[in-house]
């Protein structure tokens, strides 16, 4: 597992039923892109997070293909709709097989 | 033939030219073969789609870009500039918000991004963006 790593995600505590809300997630990764090399030349392996997943009551919001092209610490903005009070549910997948999760439950006001 | 010295000087120029040609097309067609493989070799057509990226990335390790398309099941970014053109596809489940998303990209160079969508109905759709890079972010 790669060090260090730690998902945030921003969701709001509540939204009306119906509503569409943003989320915003990050997770801190050094997202090593394979084509950097180091003070030797050497080339620095690839070590990225490959997909990110985002599930609403285990119905898909969102689910992202990463590629190296993604940046440091990735950072993803979007919209989820919000029939009913629930638990959001992130994934992280890794290269190296580490899966990071983390939830977020939402309340209707 | 007689390899005299013109001879060879005419075929030295001429094999150069040709790499030259080969190396261009090269060079686009990766782009080309990413939405070809996304597509499955359909027609793209322009608009439908909106892609936000700035006009001038200080830092190319993170080029802040966003992409909108109603009615999209998923969206693709491409970077037609880097070593490999494949940023990511964006896939849209039935709770999806809105068919939009927004992240942090790496540039190596001054060079277009480009997002194909692939809507409900079959269709894609495309959309590009100029971004001036300062400084790459593709660690060369």
């Amino acid at each position: 597992m790669a060090k260090g790593v730690k998902p945030r995600v921003k969701v709001p505590k509540s939204a009306a039923a119906g509503d569409v809300i943003t989320i915003k997630t990050l997770i801190s990764h050094k997202m090593e892109s394979g084509v950097r090399k180091d003070g030797d030349g050497n080339i620095i392996p690839r070590s990225i997070i490959n997909r990110f997943a985002a599930d609403f009551n285990g119905q898909n919001i969102i689910d992202v293909t990463l590629e190296p092209a993604i940046s440091t610490n990735p950072y993803f903005q979007f919209k989820a709709m919000v029939p009913e009070a629930g638990e959001f549910k992130f994934t992280w997948y890794d290269d190296d097989g580490s899966v990071y999760e983390t939830s977020k439950k939402i309340k209707i006001a | 033939m007689e390899f005299t010295r013109r001879n060879i000087l005419a075929l030295g120029s001429g094999a150069f030219a040709a790499a030259s040609f080969a190396g261009m097309p090269a060079f686009a067609s990766k782009t080309d073969d990413a939405i070809a493989a996304f597509t499955d070799g359909a027609g793209v057509a322009e608009g439908g789609i909106e892609l936000t990226a700035p006009e001038i990335a200080e830092n190319g390790n993170t080029v802040p870009v966003s992409v909108v398309a109603p009615g999209a099941v998923s969206i693709m970014l491409l970077a037609t500039g880097n070593p490999t053109p494949a940023v990511a596809t964006f896939n849209f489940g039935p709770m999806a918000g809105a068919r939009s998303g927004a992240t942090r990209i790496r540039l190596a160079k001054t060079q277009d991004v480009v997002a194909v969508a692939k809507m409900e109905d079959g269709s894609f759709r495309k959309a590009g963006a100029t971004v001036k890079v300062t400084i790459g972010g593709c660690g060369g």
